[in-house]
């Protein structure tokens, strides 16, 4: 087993909500570490809308996603989180009693958490590989179909279809090409979002014929039991044709699911985790949830109640860390002691 | 008043009215027409919002933008009448528009 490492409060999402939440638990002397299932911190302020202005966030008339992700990061630098970024949480364990909470998280990096505190900013859920619009293609993944490239050594020798325009695609196809028996590159368009030198490199390919490329989209798999042996593609004319191969590494960007925070035991109202208005806790205490992924009359999704919540979660997440401190109300603005924790004083 | 048709990919047909300014994609979440699931809110950044524009139509409502382009790469059975409905503003020229939902959306 790996090893445990123990700490004050495990915050699942490092999105804007969940990074707020380490700055209000910091004030009150509880150290964090974050999971998110992204390669990078911000959830969907980065991924979704990186450029897009903001137009309402307090303080700010307008603010992009990035910059708002950049500057909360800032403003939580003095409290030294613990990034897990590219994990996702597997499993929640429950160890303590609710009086004395205590839990174990586990990601599938084999990162093992224990901490008196867990809150739940995990936004619309986790950003997950979307799956190609072809019926029953489960039934190939991890086999045959994949969204993602772990080990480029099972492409040894297979004819591999890639679809999508994008980095992911065009990288892939350049990298397994060397590998693959044989590399065919599916998208809808001669168009592609790539990144252009990786463009060009791949119709340099196309040119000395060592690599494929089809106009086309996805609209059927040929096989059994989990290996496909095609691809059936239908052109610009709408006719489907047939293309032989072992492999599909389908990019189709991501969406986003709830997963596995369905099996934690918590209770869920349309995908949505309910809490009180007070301390923002779930039926599990010790487990808070703050943000996008919660639910409670009035409730609005909005980046400002997130950090609202996340203030008052804090409140009580002190309770369980320090259950014979007394929690003293302050301002960063008059506190020593608290720009202390901030470095500024 | 502008009205917008929505027909479902079982050929379900719902006329509701539009308000000029609001896009095609809030006009049916605003009216719980199913088949627009809109995932990201409408900031271009999904593409669960993937409409057919009826052959009369796709001319007046135009062609999408680069961004839009690059977003349908994620839509499933893009055809050369496909948008994205958050991208569609309504105007008074829109009036009587008729787009179609495709089966699945992303």
């Amino acid at each position: 087993m790996s090893e445990v490492t123990r700490t004050d409060a495990i915050i699942i999402g490092a999105g804007p909500v969940g990074l707020f939440a380490v700055f209000e638990l910091g004030l009150l002397d509880i150290k964090a570490h974050l999971i998110d299932i992204l390669p990078k911190i911000g959830g969907q302020c980065s991924e979704l809308y990186p450029e897009k202005p903001i137009y309402d966030i307090p303080g700010f008339p307008v603010v992009t996603g990035q910059e708002l992700v950049d500057n909360l990061n800032r403003q939580i630098h003095p409290f030294g989180p613990t990034f897990h970024l590219g994990e996702m949480v597997e499993g929640l364990e429950v160890l303590g009693t609710p009086d004395e909470p205590l839990f174990r998280v586990r990601t599938d990096a084999d990162t093992i958490l224990e901490a008196k505190v867990v809150l739940i900013a995990a936004g619309g859920g986790s950003f997950q590989p979307k799956r190609p619009p072809t019926p029953g293609v489960e039934a190939y993944e991890g086999k045959s179909v994949f969204y993602a490239v772990r080990k480029m050594e099972h492409f040894r020798g297979r004819r591999v279809l890639i679809a999508g325009g994008g980095d992911s695609a065009l990288d892939w196809a350049l990298n397994l090409h060397p590998v693959a028996a044989r590399v065919t590159l599916v998208h809808r368009r001669d168009e592609f979002r790539a990144a252009p030198h990786s463009v060009n490199a791949m119709r340099a390919l196309v040119a000395e014929n060592k690599m494929d490329l089809a106009i086309a989209q996805l609209a059927g798999l040929k096989g059994s039991e989990g290996q496909i042996t095609a691809v059936t593609l239908k052109g610009a004319d709408q006719q489907p044709f047939d293309l032989e191969c072992d492999d599909l590494l389908a990019f189709y960007g991501l969406t986003m699911k709830l997963g596995p925070i369905a099996d934690w035991g918590l209770n869920l109202h349309e995908n949505l985790i309910p809490t009180d208005t007070a301390k923002f806790e779930t039926n599990v205490p010790g487990i808070f949830a703050v943000g996008d992924i919660i639910t409670y009359p009035g409730k609005l999704k909005l980046i400002l109640s997130g950090f609202h919540e996340a203030a008052l979660a804090a409140q009580r997440a002190h309770h369980y860390v320090y259950p014979h401190k007394k929690l003293l109300f302050q301002y960063t603005t008059s506190s020593t002691s608290l720009q202390r924790k901030l470095g500024v004083a | 008043m502008t009205k917008v048709t929505y027909i479902d990919a079982s050929g379900v047909s719902r006329a509701v009215e539009a308000q000029v300014g609001s896009t095609v994609m809030e006009t049916a979440l605003r009216n719980s027409v199913p088949g627009i699931e809109a995932e990201c809110g409408g900031a271009c950044a999904c593409a669960t919002c993937h409409v057919y524009v009826a052959p009369e139509w796709t001319e007046i409502v135009g062609k999408p933008s680069q961004m839009e382009e690059d977003m349908l790469d994620f839509a499933a059975d893009v055809r050369p009448n496909s948008r994205l409905s958050c991208q569609i503003k309504v105007t008074a020229a829109l009036d009587g528009l008729v787009v179609t939902t495709p089966a699945k959306q992303g």
